[in-house]
């Protein structure tokens, strides 16, 4: 069994619509030493599926799964102390803004400590000396005099590269980062993510990588699971999914991206028309259909997955 | 730190001064000193003699001048009405105020931190329902209204508390509760809007994936981040309780500043309205100045500022 095994994951969230449909029956699994990219656009529920595997979402959501194990152990089962051991220290999760994501009340070496004192019952000077050694590994230089310092004394890119060392400072088994690249400077996105993907390397981390970025996911990505109105409409590996995309959903995303030497000079980009469609209440069918150019009437029944003999499966009449 | 505590004591110094000399300004527009010592009545000749004797036929800025010179060495001199020293008076009646002051302060966050802190937990629930009742009550009840509800259960009725005076602590407790009710719901609903929005944040969120015990997301994380409005209300109340417990005093005969201020005004005694505002101002000035020190020691994004 794989590390992370989520099979039929399902988020739904109260609102004064009524039911929210974020996540409808996702699965995937992923391992030590791979990558696992989320794709999709805004909203459809690749960040409520990352804040499901850590059971942090908001109030008014709720979680169900036929399976949500790690490690050999059923999540679901756990209890809320019992998670919260796991909680940053086996599994680990950095997000989106760290320009808010870091306290502006307590220094970094306070906020990089605190979780591994609390998980590994170690004293001060032990935590530091491994947050000097972490932040020496995601590239900051003089950490020592780093540690004393407050998040606004820091860049944008350099809080995020303290996110990063601080969730690797009780060796996680799985990090969880949520579009950890999207704020930042594009000078700065690419050394973010060579880190990330080194570093998950080094430390045989399973890595889920949210991102909406297929650049970031051409990149890193072991695997890819593309989503869609709060389900995985086409996964499998990087390469085949790159080489030949079944989904047309995933065809239109890759249009969007000008490759060079491949898109022709002057013409223009792809963008697929049409807005997600709603996700309060039951939806029937492909969800995609509203904006597909192959659209057909059998679009509106249930369409089967479909996987091929390396794993590459879509959920298309087509594929 | 040290360079952003100096700074702010300067601007302190500046403001206490600019105070004092508007205060000094205003008083003098208000009515004719040598009147008022001279008594109402009093012959042309006799008030002239007055203004001569008491050098106040100078100018103004020399007259701000001497006072502020006398003043520094802590003598404002003496009491028309009373007839004594005002610093002895002062000093008779601080007490009281700053006890009460005190009391009432402790009294209102000791409600207001919990009630503020756990309606912000569980918003909608009863206990979040029972603290904006009590908000409600303390804003919209007249506090000598209330004040006087109190000694007729607990002096009239039940006999437990005396009904006035300043002599033990027994008789501040009404009073300390009378106030106390009244300065609670700003500060329980600043505690809970600071707290909801303090829990909605990603620095909140980043504390529970990092595994910490709930008790440290809320208190270290969280309360942290939502005290420095309060310190700073804190601050602005104390200043209010110490000048604007008049009516509070006055009902239960507590024999402090804001009784003092009050006769004081009515009886044109100068010379202890103008010692009285003095100090009241430098009290909130400190109190300004403290505050800010306080909220810089939390909010480490204002030491540098």
């Amino acid at each position: 069994m794989s590390l992370l095994d989520v099979e039929r994951l399902t988020v739904d969230l109260a609102t004064p619509q009524g039911t929210l449909h974020a996540v409808r029956g996702v699965s995937f699994a992923v391992d030590r030493g791979e990558t696992l990219c989320l794709v999709g656009e805004s909203g459809c529920g690749k960040s409520m599926t990352s804040l499901a595997l850590m059971d942090l979402l908001p109030k008014a959501a709720s979680r169900r799964a036929v399976r949500l194990s790690f490690g050999g152990v059923e999540l679901g089962d756990l209890s809320p102390a019992r998670m919260n051991d796991l909680r940053g220290n086996r599994i680990a999760m950095i997000f989106q803004e760290p320009m808010t994501a870091l306290n502006p009340a307590y220094t970094i070496g306070d906020q990089m400590t605190e979780g591994f004192r609390r998980h590994k019952r170690v004293g001060r000077a032990q935590a530091e000396a491994r947050a000097v050694d972490l932040l020496g590994r995601v590239g900051i230089a003089s950490a020592r005099e780093r540690l004393g310092q407050y998040p606004h004394q820091l860049s944008g890119g350099l809080r995020q590269r303290v996110m990063i060392a601080t969730a690797l400072m009780c060796g996680p088994d799985l990090l969880i980062a949520d579009e950890p690249t999207t704020a930042l400077d594009v000078t700065i996105q690419a050394q973010i993510l060579r880190l990330l993907g080194e570093l998950a390397e080094e430390f045989g981390l399973a890595l889920v990588l949210i991102t909406h970025d297929l650049g970031v996911v051409a990149r890193i990505a072991t695997r890819v699971a593309v989503m869609y109105a709060g389900e995985i409409v086409e996964t499998g590996a990087a390469a085949d999914l790159f080489a030949a995309p079944r989904h047309p959903y995933t065809q239109g995303l890759l249009d969007c991206i000008p490759v060079p030497g491949r898109t022709p000079r002057g013409s223009r980009l792809g963008a697929i028309p049409g807005v997600v469609p709603s996700l309060v209440g039951a939806l029937k069918g492909c969800a995609f259909r509203s904006r597909c150019r192959f659209a057909r009437p059998d679009c509106e029944t249930d369409i089967p997955w479909r996987v091929d003999a390396r794993g590459h499966g879509a959920r298309c009449v087509l594929a | 730190m040290l360079a952003y505590a100096l700074k702010r004591l300067g601007l302190a110094l500046l403001v206490a001064l600019a105070v004092s000399a508007a205060s000094f300004v205003l008083l003098r527009i208000s009515g004719d000193v040598a009147l008022a010592i001279a008594g109402e009545g009093a012959r042309a000749e006799d008030v002239d003699l007055v203004r001569r004797t008491y050098g106040l036929d100078r100018p103004l800025i020399v007259q701000y001048g001497e006072w502020l010179a006398r003043t520094l060495t802590g003598d404002f001199g003496q009491s028309l009405y009373f007839k004594t020293s005002v610093a002895g008076l002062i000093g008779d009646k601080i007490g009281a105020t700053v006890i009460l002051a005190f009391a009432s302060l402790t009294l209102a966050l000791a409600v207001a931190l919990p009630l503020g802190v756990l309606s912000a937990l569980f918003p909608n629930t009863w206990i979040d329902r029972l603290s904006l009742t009590i908000a409600v009550l303390g804003q919209a009840l007249p506090n000598f209204f209330f004040a006087l509800a109190l000694v007729m259960v607990f002096s009239v009725k039940l006999r437990w508390l005396p009904v006035s005076g300043s002599d033990t602590w027994a008789h501040f407790v009404l009073p300390a509760i009378s106030l106390g009710l009244y300065i609670t719901p700003p500060f329980m609903r600043l505690i809970r809007a600071g707290m909801i929005e303090a829990l909605a944040s990603d620095y909140v969120r980043t504390a529970r994936a990092k595994g910490l015990s709930p008790l440290s997301v809320v208190v270290k994380h969280a309360m942290r981040n939502a005290l420095a409005p309060v310190v700073a209300l804190a601050g602005v109340q104390f200043g209010f309780l110490l000048g604007g417990s008049i009516v509070i005093e006055t009902i239960f005969a507590l024999d402090g500043l804001g009784y003092l201020a009050y006769e004081s005004i009515t009886h044109k005694d100068f010379p202890v309205t103008q010692a009285v505002l003095m100090i009241l101002s430098v009290v909130y000035v400190l109190l300004t100045l403290a505050t800010d020190l306080v909220n810089a020691w939390l909010d480490p994004r204002l030491r540098t500022g």
